[in-house]
C-alpha cells in the first residue's frame, strides 16, 4: 500500500499569464503504515501535493504510484483510489450538510455503495473513533461546537475506512485542548490500525511529537525528507524559509553554545528535561 | 485614566430547545470586573467558548450587558446615545480576515471607517495613507484584498481600524486562522503600533506566547475571570493554566518540569533566554 | 476550475478607461447596449465591432482575459443560437430533417443574436473590468440619487451590490473547495439524469449557504463595529467629479451611437448569405 511519486510536476493555469509552478520534480516514497508529517509555509505547495494523493489534482507531468499502479494510466479506477486514500481538508466542518450527525457520516460509505445497515455500522465505528459522545449522534451538525464539528467531519472520512488518511491542518482554529485531543485521537488511530497517516501542519511542536518522518516543502520542492531529529538539526535553514524548529530545540542549541555538554537533537519537552537533568547530574 | 472598565458585567442569552422555545438563560459572561488603563497592553486568554470573545464584543458595544456596566473611555456602552462614540473610541479587529474587509481595493477598505464617521475627503486620504504606513502595507494600497496573504489581510483590517483614530484597539483572536509567519507579522504590527501611536491594545487569544509582553493578563473560563496578573505571575501557575485548556509555551513547561525534578528554577519563565541563563548558572 | 470565472471582476491597470468617472462608464455602457439593437445591417455590425475593439485596446485588459470571461455564458449562448436557428421560419429553407428546419432567416438571426450577446457581455464586462466595485457603487448611487426622493433606498442597494461583488471570488473559491471535499468523500457530481444531478448538488449547496450566512453575519458585525449606519452623514473617500476626459468620452459615445444608427441604416452593405 505504498505511495510513490516520481518526478511529479504541477503547473497552475498553464498557458495563461497566471501560470505558476506549484510542484517541481517531486520524488517521494511513503511506505505503508508510516506517520508522516508535511510542513511548509503557505504557498509552499503542500496543499497541492496532498490533493494529488487521491487524484483530485492531476499532475502536469510525472507519475504517482499507489500500490505499484500508476494512477494516471488509462482505465485506472480513480473512485477506488479515493476510497482508499481519505482526505480531510482544512476546516472540514465547513462541508457538513446533512440533517444529523449520523446521516452526515454515512455520506461517504453510502457513496461507496454499501447497504444502509453497513453504512450505519461504519458511521458508529468512526464516531466512536473520533470520540464524539453518543448523545450528539442525532443532533444537527450545525448545533455542535467547533471542535465537535471537526470530529464529525473527520469521522465522515474515517467511515470510508481508508488505508491512507491525509489531514490538512486538522487543528487549525482549535484551542490547545481541542488541538491535543484531535492529534492524540489520530495518533491512537494510527497505533490501533495499520493506517498510513499523512499530517500537514504548521506546528513544529505537533509534528515533532507525532511523526516518524517529516517532509519539508519549500517553493514547490521537497527541501528535507527525514526523521524529525535530523530535520530539525537544520533549524537555521528552516528559519530562512519561514519555518522553525520546536522551541526546545533552540534552547538545547543555546545551551550547547554556552558550553553545556548537552545533546542538541532534542525535539520534545520530555527529552529536553531528561537531557538537561542528565548533564547536570553527571556534573555533580 | 480608565480606558475600559467593567463592573459585575453579566451577559445572558436565551437557550432554546429544538422547537425554538426558550428553555432558560445561559450565562456567557458571569460577573466580570476588568480594568484597563489608557496606553496599556492587556491580554485576555481563554479556550474556545470561555466567553472571551463575547466580552470583546461588549467593548465595541456590539453586545450590551444584561446586568452590570461597561464603560469605554468614560462612556456607558448601554447608553444608546453613546453608541457611535463608543464604537469610535474602541476599534475592533476580528478573527476571520476575509469576513471583515468590505472594500475591494485595500485603500478603499481602509477608508470605509472614516467615511462612516463623516471625515472630510482630504483628511480621509491622509488617514488612509498614515494607517497603511503604520501597518507596513502602503505598497499594497491599490491591490485587491483577495490576493493578499492572511497576515496581510489582518494588517489591512488593523489599518482600517487605525484610520478611525480610536483610543483603544480590541483584537479578537486576530491570529487564530493564520500560519506562523502571518501570526508573527500581525503581532509585530501591533507592537509597532503601540510604540508609534500610544494606543491601548486589548488582545484576545489562546496563544500564550503572544502575551509575554502584556502589562496584564486576564484568564477566562466559563464566563468568569479566573486568573489575573502580570504574565510572569500568571505563567508561574502552569498546572492551573493547563486545567483551563491553555497552551503554555514550551520554555515555560520545560522550566516547570525541571523545577519539579528538583532544579532551582524561578517561577514564570517566559523567554528561552531566561531559561538558558538560569541553566548555565546551575551548570 | 470554477475560480477561473472572470466575469464581473475588476482588472487593475492604468488606462484612460480606468480613470473615467464611473457615471460616464455606466451611462456609456447603457448607451452601447441599446445601440446594439438599433441596427440590422452588416455595416452596423462593422461600426460596433470597430468601436468595441478600440475600447478593448484602450482598456489595457488582455484580450485573452476578456474571452475567458465569456466561458460561463457559453451554454446560454448555445441555447439562444439553437432557439433562433430552429424556431425562426423566414426565407429559403437551407436544411430540413425530421422536425428540424433551418431557414436563411433563422441562420442570420442566430448568428446576429450570438454576436449581439457576445458584444453585450464584453461591453458590460469591460465596465466592471475597469471600474472597482466601490466606484461602481458610487456611480450607481449618484445616478440613482434622484430616486431617493421617492424613498428608494439607493445607498443600501448600492452597498449590497458592492458587497456581493467583493464576495463573489471568495464564494467561488469556497465552492471549489467544498466540491473537492465532497468528491474526496466519494460524491458523484457528474453521472446520472437531471434529477440525480440536482440531488447531488445538495452536499455542495447546503455548506455553501451555511458559509454565506456565516460570512454575512460576520461582515455585518464588522461593518457595525466600524461605525457603518447607512448613507446618512457619510463622506466619501473618492467623491465623483466629472473631468474633461469624461466630457470627451460622452461625446465619443454619442458620436458612435449616431454613427451606428446612420451607417447601419444607409450604408448599403447588405447581408450576403449563400
Amino acid at each position: 500500500m505504498s505511495i510513490k511519486l516520481e518526478h511529479l510536476n504541477y503547473v497552475y493555469s498553464q498557458g495563461t499569464a497566471y501560470e505558476k509552478k506549484a510542484l517541481k520534480d517531486i520524488c517521494l516514497e511513503i511506505p505503508h503504515g508510516e506517520f508522516v508529517g508535511i510542513i511548509g509555509h503557505t504557498g509552499s505547495g503542500k496543499s497541492t501535493l496532498i490533493q494529488h494523493l487521491n487524484g483530485l489534482i492531476k499532475a502536469t507531468s510525472g507519475a504517482l504510484y499507489y500500490n505499484g499502479e500508476n494512477i494516471y494510466e488509462e482505465g485506472y479506477h480513480m473512485r477506488e483510489l479515493r476510497n482508499q486514500v481519505g482526505l480531510v481538508f482544512q476546516y472540514p466542518e465547513h462541508q457538513l450538510f446533512e440533517i444529523d450527525v449520523m446521516t452526515d457520516v454515512c455520506f461517504g460509505p453510502k457513496n461507496q455503495g454499501l447497504s444502509p445497515e453497513e453504512c450505519k455500522q461504519r458511521a458508529l465505528e468512526a464516531l466512536q473513533l473520533v470520540g464524539l459522545k453518543e448523545k450528539y449522534y442525532q443532533s444537527s451538525p450545525f448545533e455542535l461546537s467547533g471542535g465537535q464539528k471537526r470530529r464529525v467531519a473527520i469521522a465522515g472520512v474515517l467511515a470510508m475506512r481508508p488505508k491512507v488518511l491525509v489531514l490538512d491542518e486538522p487543528t487549525a482554529g482549535l484551542d490547545p485542548k481541542g488541538r491535543d485531543d484531535i492529534l492524540d485521537q489520530i495518533a491512537y488511530l494510527h497505533r490501533q490500525s495499520d493506517m498510513t497517516v499523512i499530517l500537514v501542519s504548521h506546528s513544529m511542536e505537533d509534528i515533532a511529537r507525532y511523526a516518524d518522518r517529516i517532509i519539508v516543502m519549500n517553493k514547490g520542492t521537497v527541501m528535507y525528507n527525514d526523521a524529525p531529529k535530523k530535520v530539525f538539526e537544520h533549524y537555521q535553514e528552516l528559519e530562512k524559509v519561514g519555518l522553525a524548529a520546536p522551541q526546545v530545540t533552540y534552547i538545547m542549541h543555546d545551551l550547547a553554545k554556552r558550553g553545556m555538554p548537552a545533546k542538541t537533537g532534542v525535539t520534545t519537552v520530555e527529552e529536553a528535561a531528561d537531557e538537561i537533568m542528565r548533564v547536570l547530574e553527571k556534573k555533580e | 485614566m480608565d480606558m475600559v472598565q467593567t463592573e459585575k458585567l453579566v451577559y445572558e442569552y436565551e437557550k432554546r430547545d429544538e422547537e425554538g422555545n426558550v428553555i432558560g438563560m445561559s450565562r456567557a459572561i458571569d460577573e466580570v470586573d476588568i480594568d484597563v488603563k489608557e496606553g496599556q497592553f492587556i491580554a485576555i486568554l481563554g479556550h474556545n467558548g470561555s466567553g472571551k470573545s463575547t466580552l470583546a464584543k461588549h467593548i465595541n458595544a456590539i453586545l450590551v450587558p444584561t446586568e452590570g456596566t461597561m464603560w469605554v473611555n468614560g462612556r456607558n456602552t448601554s447608553d444608546p446615545e453613546e453608541l457611535w462614540n463608543v464604537r469610535q473610541s474602541a476599534g475592533m479587529v476580528f478573527q476571520n480576515p476575509d469576513n471583515q474587509i468590505i472594500g475591494t481595493v485595500v485603500e478603499e477598505d481602509v477608508g470605509f471607517g472614516p467615511e462612516n464617521l463623516g471625515v472630510p475627503t482630504d483628511e480621509i486620504w491622509q488617514r488612509v495613507e498614515d494607517s497603511l504606513k503604520a501597518v507596513g502595507m502602503i505598497e499594497y494600497r491599490h491591490h485587491s484584498p483577495n490576493k493578499l496573504s492572511g497576515g496581510q489581510k489582518q494588517r489591512v483590517a488593523i489599518a482600517g481600524v487605525v484610520a478611525m483614530e480610536p483610543k483603544c484597539i480590541v483584537l479578537d483572536e486576530p491570529t487564530a486562522m493564520l500560519d506562523p509567519v502571518g501570526r508573527k507579522e500581525v503581532l509585530k504590527t501591533v507592537k509597532k503600533l503601540r510604540e508609534k501611536k500610544q494606543v491601548t491594545v486589548i488582545l484576545i487569544t489562546h496563544y500564550m506566547e503572544e502575551v509575554v509582553d502584556a502589562d496584564k493578563v486576564y484568564v477566562m473560563d466559563h464566563g468568569r475571570v479566573v486568573m489575573e496578573g502580570t504574565p510572569r505571575e500568571v505563567f508561574s501557575r502552569v498546572d492551573e493554566l493547563k486545567n483551563y485548556r491553555l497552551d503554555v509555551p514550551q520554555v515555560t513547561i520545560l522550566a516547570h518540569e525541571l523545577k519539579k525534578r528538583g532544579l532551582q528554577i524561578p517561577d514564570g519563565i517566559l523567554r528561552k533566554e531566561e531559561l538558558v541563563e538560569v541553566l548555565c548558572q546551575l551548570n | 476550475m470554477i475560480r477561473d470565472i472572470t466575469i464581473g471582476q475588476y482588472y487593475p491597470a492604468k488606462s484612460i478607461l480606468h480613470r473615467l468617472d464611473p457615471r460616464t462608464k455606466l451611462v456609456s455602457t447603457l448607451l452601447y447596449l441599446v445601440s446594439l439593437f438599433l441596427f440590422k445591417s452588416i455595416s452596423g455590425y462593422l461600426v460596433a465591432t470597430v468601436f468595441l475593439m478600440a475600447i478593448i485596446r484602450m482598456s489595457k485588459v488582455p484580450f485573452a482575459y476578456i474571452v475567458r470571461g465569456l466561458k460561463p455564458i457559453i451554454m446560454l449562448l448555445m441555447i439562444t443560437v439553437l432557439f433562433n436557428l430552429f424556431l425562426t421560419r423566414d426565407g429559403d429553407v437551407l436544411f430540413h430533417a425530421w422536425i428540424f428546419t433551418i431557414t436563411e432567416g433563422g441562420l442570420v438571426t442566430a448568428v446576429y443574436m450570438a454576436i449581439r450577446l457576445i458584444y453585450l457581455i464584453i461591453g458590460s464586462s469591460l465596465m466592471t473590468f475597469t471600474t472597482t466595485p466601490n466606484e461602481l457603487t458610487d456611480g450607481i448611487e449618484e445616478l440613482l440619487g434622484p430616486l431617493n426622493k421617492i424613498h428608494v433606498p439607493v445607498h443600501e442597494i448600492a452597498m449590497i451590490m458592492s458587497i456581493a461583488l467583493r464576495f463573489i471570488p471568495i464564494l467561488l473559491e469556497e465552492t471549489d473547495k467544498i466540491m473537492k471535499a465532497q468528491i474526496a468523500r466519494g460524491a458523484d457530481l457528474e453521472s446520472g439524469n437531471m434529477i440525480q444531478k440536482a440531488k447531488s448538488m445538495i452536499p455542495i449547496l447546503v455548506p455553501l449557504f451555511v458559509s454565506a450566512f456565516r460570512r454575512a453575519n460576520d461582515l455585518a458585525m464588522a461593518m457595525e463595529a466600524r461605525c457603518y449606519r447607512g448613507g446618512e452623514g457619510r463622506t466619501k473617500m473618492k467623491p465623483l467629479h466629472y473631468q474633461k476626459r469624461d466630457h470627451m468620452a460622452y461625446i465619443v459615445v454619442i458620436v458612435y451611437v449616431i454613427a451606428v444608427v446612420v451607417i447601419g441604416k444607409y450604408v448599403p452593405l447588405h447581408i450576403w448569405v449563400f
